[in-house]
């Protein structure tokens, strides 16, 4: 076939530039239609509201149990329902369960893969989950049976094409979801290991996610890499709102225990909080004396208090509804990883890259 | 072959995700304004004078006065700037803190603040340690030897390059003044302290995984990325949305709401595990406790969504509703629910179960749906999927909402409930009694047993409960008998 004459090419070309000029404007114009339209139900700002509220007093959290096990970093730690045990994980490959209460460790699984960077524990309290950089999310059902190999009744549900970087189980052991730094989150039944359904859009890592709290029906929420916090839909899939007000890596996204709302922690060193029904960012919570990234954020019972955990070992706790910082712990030394409320709210829980993790109430 | 090199590497790659490094920089430049910096004096170390010395103590003050906070803030702040290289220490020049009194310090030069622009190169530190080695023998540490080994097995095909790179700036070094060398020889050791830490050491400069997209990185425009783009912005703006005042005002208001429920913000009665060691609170509120507590109680009056999502709140309602006859109600969006989150394999069967028993005409515990309802469910049930009951299960979920739940907090069974509800009176330990039961902590029941005995539990109930008719017609007629003529009477 002959090649077109090279005036030709430069045509196409030229072409082809116009008419992402010309689109990228409609695209501009549209996003900015958008602003105006989320603008013109803008009729007050939170911290306004929040006048009227009663001010914070003054808070005395300690760290109440240090949990000392892993030999490496500790990545993620979610809580079992009953409200006293957890999953931990760590860059090692190992993942230990405790009672956080009495500090015991009562199992330890040792997995193929070295930064196990998502670890969830099941509703019944009967199994835990976990993957990282085997590209894998793998269930393990516990056992009474000290001497028993935990590994041998493995069960890999998800795969994925990068790593994994967050895992949950859904309202029942039977399902779970996953975000993965190939850019998709994927839905996925336990047993068979069969993809339910999988979660376009994000154009780059995806690094977190939480599922709306059960009131509040089948939705959950994701942040990236793209600066993005997106919700998704989970029955069809698709991306019903999608928020990009933060300057950097979304590390953390947490639901308002009430559902209509989330906050998001990014490498910006702020925390943000979104407003789902007005379909807006309705706060941000920054400081200029932080300047490291957010590596993980979970609210209080009541919603009233968020708690941050900071890339430079600390942990900044926020009102909320009137955005000042009413608290600042110190005690690891070394990054903070993760960060989880208990399902009761009675205490929260840290993992950091020194190896420990803390019980703070 | 290819040759993997264990150790984290710090220097091969740039630092694209540190956006901290911004934030670090203009405090930096504040702290070095001659008129609201921090300030700085020439000090004499040893035997020379070191230029724009400061100390500890006046860094943390200025630190503490321009943000705002306290002494122990400050410190963090600061240290966190020593330990990214910015500022760098005099003294005890290994350990990257900032130490609250007259320690020297000093702001490392821009030309070697840890930057995004191009990676820490191994030649370079190669090339330091190979200009120590010259200057003096046997001055390299044990992890710097181990390193400067490592470099020159990996690095042997330039070696040459680098010894005479080595010899050539330890020549240049000794033709300048004796001040500028000294100072120059600390912020490069300074900044080596900082990129290739000694083993063990907590390293700012470690941020964990490569992330596969670069922050800055652009994805490539096409016309199908406009095009997609503009049409989820056209979906947005099509969304109905609530006004600010409305949303935010209920978020405001839950916060109210639960106030007394956060233990963070009201004392837990009678007192919170953690803080004493004694678990009365978890006991009086475990799943299936008797006789709940007034603040459970209190909650299920929240929302509807709170009093089901108690299993105790649930059972207390399931208790009202036999009682008016409409039991099949909440059974059918138990089971709807149990349909949802079920494995994939029990869904067909589970899917037909559901119609045998609450939708089709005649069926034992039916429910009352719209006729618009009831004819998409069972269109849908013709190639049931897991969510083909959403409908229906959304309308009997509004029902029991709208009405049922009303009826249940004006009932006798809810008051009766909340009059027999504990609230406890507050523990008060003292320090003694703390410490004992910091001694007496004891391990709870595994979830795996609790769950062993749920399922028991259920098995005997199931073994004690009266036949279900349809379901023993159902089994016969699977196993392709015909019924018989006359129905076995139901067992009691």
């Amino acid at each position: 076939m002959r090649s077109p004459p090279i005036p030709e090419m430069a045509t196409q070309e030229v072409q082809l530039n116009e008419t992402l000029a010309h689109l990228k404007t409609e695209s501009d114009n549209l996003k900015s239609k958008l602003e105006e339209e989320r603008a013109k139900l803008h009729d007050v700002e939170l911290h306004q509201v929040a006048e009227k509220v009663e001010g914070l007093g003054q808070f005395v959290m300690k760290t109440r149990r240090t949990l000392k096990g892993h030999g490496n970093k500790v990545l993620c730690m979610d809580w079992c329902k009953d409200k006293r045990r957890i999953v931990s994980s760590s860059q090692d490959g190992k993942v230990i369960v405790w009672d956080a209460f009495t500090t015991n460790k009562e199992h330890a699984v040792t997995m193929p893969c070295t930064w196990v960077m998502a670890c969830a524990y099941a509703p019944s309290g009967c199994a835990v989950a976990c993957g990282g950089l085997d590209n894998k999310c793998s269930v393990y059902p516990l056992s009474l049976d000290k001497n028993e190999n935990l590994a041998a009744k493995k069960k890999s549900v998800a795969m994925h094409t990068n790593y994994l970087s967050a895992c949950s189980f859904t309202n029942s052991d039977m399902q779970i979801l996953t975000s993965s730094g190939d850019g998709t989150c994927a839905l996925w039944d336990v047993e068979s290991g069969q993809l339910l359904q999988s979660f376009h859009g994000h154009a780059a890592d995806v690094l977190c996610l939480d599922l709306a709290p059960s009131e509040t029906g089948n939705t959950f929420v994701s942040g990236g890499c793209d600066k993005k916090a997106n919700v998704w839909d989970m029955r069809s899939g698709q991306c019903i709102q999608s928020f990009e007000t933060h300057e950097s890596d979304i590390n953390s996204v947490r639901y308002y225990p009430s559902g209509d709302a989330f906050a998001s922690g990014s490498d910006d060193a702020t925390c943000r909080l979104y407003d789902l029904r007005a379909d807006r960012e309705v706060a941000i919570y920054s400081k200029e004396s932080i300047i490291f990234g957010v590596s993980s954020v979970d609210f209080s019972l009541s919603g009233r208090l968020l708690f941050g955990g900071y890339n430079d070992y600390t942990i900044n706790v926020w009102d909320v509804l009137k955005g000042t910082r009413v608290s600042i712990l110190f005690g690891h030394e070394n990054r903070v990883s993760t960060l989880r409320v208990s399902p009761d709210g009675t205490a929260f829980c840290t993992g950091s890259w020194d190896h420990t993790l803390r019980i703070w109430a | 072959m290819t040759i993997r090199n264990t150790l984290r590497d710090h220097g091969q790659r740039y630092r694209p995700r540190m956006a901290c490094l911004k934030k670090a920089e203009k405090v930096l430049l504040e702290m070095q304004d001659p008129k609201t910096g921090v300030k700085s004096q020439p000090q004499r170390l040893v035997i020379t004078t070191i230029p724009h010395a400061i100390t500890g103590e006046d860094i943390l003050s200025w630190l503490a006065d321009r943000f705002q906070v306290d002494t122990q803030e400050a410190r963090n702040v600061g240290s966190m700037l020593v330990a990214l290289g910015y500022i760098y220490p005099l003294q005890d020049h290994k350990r990257l803190v900032i130490k609250p009194d007259a320690s020297l310090y000093r702001f490392q030069t821009p030309y070697f603040w840890p930057t995004q622009q191009w990676p820490v190169e191994d030649t370079d530190y190669a090339i330091y340690l190979a200009k120590r080695n010259i200057r003096k023998k046997g001055i390299l540490e044990l992890h710097e030897q181990e390193q400067y080994n490592r470099l020159h097995k990996w690095m042997n095909h330039k070696w040459d390059f680098i010894v005479m790179q080595a010899k050539e700036q330890y020549r240049a070094a000794k033709e300048r003044k004796k001040p500028d060398r000294v100072v120059f020889d600390c912020q490069e050791r300074a900044y080596w302290v900082v990129h290739r830490p000694p083993p063990g050491t907590v390293s700012a400069m470690d941020y964990g995984l490569e992330r596969r997209i670069e922050p800055n990185a652009d994805e490539t425009k096409t016309p199908d990325f406009y095009e997609r783009i503009m049409i989820f912005t056209q979906q947005s703006i099509m969304r109905p949305r609530v006004k600010s005042s409305v949303s935010i005002g209920a978020l405001v208001k839950y916060c109210a709401t639960y106030n007394n429920h956060d233990p963070f913000l009201s004392k837990c009665l009678p007192s919170n595990p953690w803080l004493t060691d004694d678990i009365t609170y978890w006991n009086l509120n475990m799943t299936n406790v008797a006789i709940p507590t007034k603040m459970r109680v209190e909650r299920w009056t929240f929302s509807f969504g709170e009093l089901l999502s108690d299993p105790r709140g649930r059972d207390d309602f399931r208790l009202f509703l036999k009682k008016e006859f409409s039991g099949e109600n909440l059974a059918f969006w138990e089971v709807c629910e149990d349909l949802r989150w079920g494995a994939a394999v029990t869904m067909r069967e589970k899917a037909e179960q559901i119609y045998k028993t609450f939708l089709a005409r005649g069926a034992p515990r039916w429910i009352n749906i719209d006729g618009k309802t009831m004819e998409i469910t069972v269109n849908g049930l013709k190639h049931p999927h897991r969510y083909v009951l959403d409908a229906a299960q959304t309308h009997i979920y509004m029902l029991m909402k709208k009405d049922s739940y009303g009826r249940y907090l004006k009932s006798p069974v809810f008051k009766d409930t909340v009059k027999k509800a504990i609230c406890p009176e507050e523990q008060k330990f003292t320090d003694a009694q703390l410490e004992q039961n910091a001694k007496n902590r004891r391990p709870s029941l595994s979830p795996i047993v609790l769950r062993q005995q749920e399922q028991e539990q259920r098995a005997k109930m199931a073994a004690n409960a009266p036949v279900d008719i349809t379901q023993v017609m159902s089994k016969l007629s699977k196993q392709g008998k015909e019924a018989p003529p006359c129905p076995p009477p139901a067992k009691k």
